[in-house]
């Protein structure tokens, strides 16, 4: 049954991506800077499967790596511009969103449960917190404007975040099914009997956090190039962190592929019911319930389930 | 003077986290649920004695009482549509059923608050004082309205108290954080002993979200710094500990109040969560904690 599972996946992928390849043909180019906003939001979302789903640590802070990498990468660039190419502000990024991540893991080696859901979270409102207070640096609340962005052309922007969204997709993925990803699976699950096995937890869950970590900067960083701007409501608002962990789990925990379905399933979804003003974000988070309450293995789960009837 | 001013405005502020904690608290040590609505149902409550009292004219009085209703019912509402049917389901497992509730609460705490907006818009409310007026203590001129909150919160504080240690029923919620099983081979209902603490839960709640709007005046974008704030004190006192979440709310809110008065008030926040950082990396079971 399960490769049959995953045969079925794999061709349901293989669909997504050509229509997703063939679509700038078709669409304004509204709508594909709409997707390139989702085809990053699903790399955030991925990471954060990698990290909850596998490693088993509820992360409240999704959007702390998020914001540490993207406004690292927009200060370089809006304090060196035109000396630093903006490939190395965004490798810069990254970077910087890895050591987070391994701050991140600290506390995450010795709490676990709402505790460390809570420490992340507080990691978020401190450097909200930071970002407004030091505004000299960050431009506050009022945002950061970056001198120079990847491209104009909304077509290269797409391309560029489609080829992100399936190459770290394919790297997550492959991670999760990969022997790391069970054990990651197991320390979750149990972490002491995955010691007890001979497997070191400590060192699989701290790389975990350096994958996710890594990919949720990246992410961030080409996000604001791409966007030209960095503001605390897009990148590190408690809020975008909580629409990123209702995507994952909407799609389907423990998959990685269903965290990118949720991620531009919300995205669409949110454009979609615009006309109506305040009661789309009311709508989605609506549907969101139902389907956690009543199919608690998302959106992969109902096509999984239709698969075994 | 400025030490005066400090020690009274953190004296309410505090009083209001303390109550504002207290239910949320009393949930996580019966029930296991941390119910991430907190905000939202104590936003809803004071938007609903708002608009009674304001829009629909019938005086502050009723309209607490209809906050409060509203408080209770919201509260219900939690329990029955994001706690219970994820609860009793089949098809999550045990070790899931955490972060289940916690993005079900969540989801339903946007729900209501996407649903305030929609209905009476973003902007800030102030419920009517039922007490006006200002007064002067040691030379600082306080709005009466600020002692009165002080006041009623600890009289509901000690209300649960009474209720928690000296009936029946109180005694049976509290057994029942103990050791929900040995509850059950007594003969009491755990469902029922859920219903008591939702409904001391929604009637806190309620209380709590009126005297904010009175004090501070409430918006749909107080729904999550109001969930947070309850999340850490909780976890400052720790999880469960109904004591320990009292003087944690006193910490936080004169750690927060002299922070506002004495640096500046862009800094409010900081100091209490990096005492949290501190507190969770020494002592991750908060600092009354049981476990």
């Amino acid at each position: 049954m399960p490769s049959f599972v995953t045969s079925r996946l794999f061709w349901i992928a293989v669909l997504t991506v050509i229509v997703a390849l063939v679509l700038p043909t078709y669409v304004s180019g509204y709508v594909l800077g709409l997707l390139t906003v989702a085809y990053y939001t699903a790399v955030f979302a991925m990471s954060w499967d990698l990290l909850f789903g596998f490693a088993g640590e509820v992360n409240f802070g999704p959007t702390f790596l998020i914001g540490v990498g993207a406004y690292t990468a927009g200060i370089l660039d809006a304090h060196y511009s035109p000396g630093l190419s903006i490939w190395l502000c965004i490798a810069a990024g990254a970077l910087a969103a890895v050591v987070g991540g391994v701050v991140l893991a600290l506390p995450a080696l010795r709490v676990s449960g709402p505790y460390f859901g809570l420490t992340t979270l507080v990691a978020v409102l401190m450097l909200q917190n930071f970002i407004v207070v030091a505004a000299g640096l960050t431009g506050g609340e009022i945002g950061l404007a970056v001198p120079d962005v990847i491209s104009i052309d909304a077509k290269t922007n797409y391309w560029i975040a489609l080829g992100f969204m399936l190459v770290s997709g394919a790297i997550l993925f492959g991670l999760s099914r990969s022997a790391i990803g069970l054990i990651l699976q197991a320390s979750g699950q149990d972490k002491i009997q995955a010691g007890a096995l001979g497997f070191n937890v400590t060192k699989h869950k701290l790389a975990a956090f350096v994958v996710s970590a890594f990919f949720s900067g990246l992410a961030g960083a080409l996000m604001v190039f791409y966007m030209g701007t960095a503001s605390v409501s897009t990148f590190v608002d408690v809020g975008v962190g909580v629409q990123i962990i209702i995507a994952a789990v909407l799609g389907g925990r423990r998959t990685v592929i269903g965290a990118a379905i949720g991620a531009i399933f919300l995205i669409g979804m949110g454009e979609l019911l615009r006309p109506l003003g305040e009661l789309a974000t009311l709508i989605v988070s609506v549907i969101a319930l139902v389907v956690i309450l009543f199919f608690p293995d998302g959106f992969l789960g109902i096509i999984r389930g239709g698969a075994k009837a | 003077m400025l030490f005066w001013q400090i020690l009274i405005d953190g004296f309410a502020i505090s009083a209001l986290y303390a109550l504002g904690a207290t239910g949320f608290t009393l949930i996580f040590g019966v029930s296991g649920v941390l119910n991430l609505s907190h905000g939202a149902i104590m936003v809803g409550a004071a938007v609903a004695a708002w608009a009674a009292a304001g829009e629909l004219g019938v005086g502050p009085y009723t309209g607490a009482l209809i906050g409060v209703l509203a408080g209770l019912v919201l509260a219900f509402a939690t329990y029955f549509i994001a706690v219970r049917p994820i609860q009793l389901s089949k098809a999550i497992a045990e070790s899931e059923k955490e972060i289940f509730i916690l993005t079900a609460t969540l989801l339903w705490g946007i729900i209501i608050q996407e649903a305030i907006a929609y209905l009476f818009t973003n902007n800030a409310k102030t419920v009517l004082p039922i007490v006006e007026g200002v007064t002067t203590v040691f030379g600082v001129r306080t709005p009466r309205n600020e002692y009165f909150t002080a006041v009623i919160c600890w009289v509901a504080i000690g209300l649960l108290w009474f209720l928690v240690n000296r009936t029946r029923r109180g005694k049976a919620v509290m057994a029942a954080s103990m050791n929900p099983r040995g509850v059950t081979l007594l003969g009491i209902e755990l469902s029922s002993i859920y219903l008591t603490v939702w409904a001391i839960y929604g009637l806190l709640a309620g209380v709590a979200g009126i005297l904010l709007g009175m004090f501070l005046g409430v918006s749909s974008y107080s729904v999550g710094p109001l969930t947070a704030s309850a999340f850490s004190i909780v976890v400052l006192g720790g999880l469960g500990s109904v004591s320990g979440s009292l003087i944690a709310a006193y910490v936080v809110g004169y750690l927060e109040t002299g922070t506002a008065y004495l640096i500046s008030p862009a800094y409010r926040t900081i100091p209490a969560l990096l005492l949290l950082v501190v507190v969770m990396y020494l002592r991750p079971q908060g600092l009354f904690g049981r476990r």
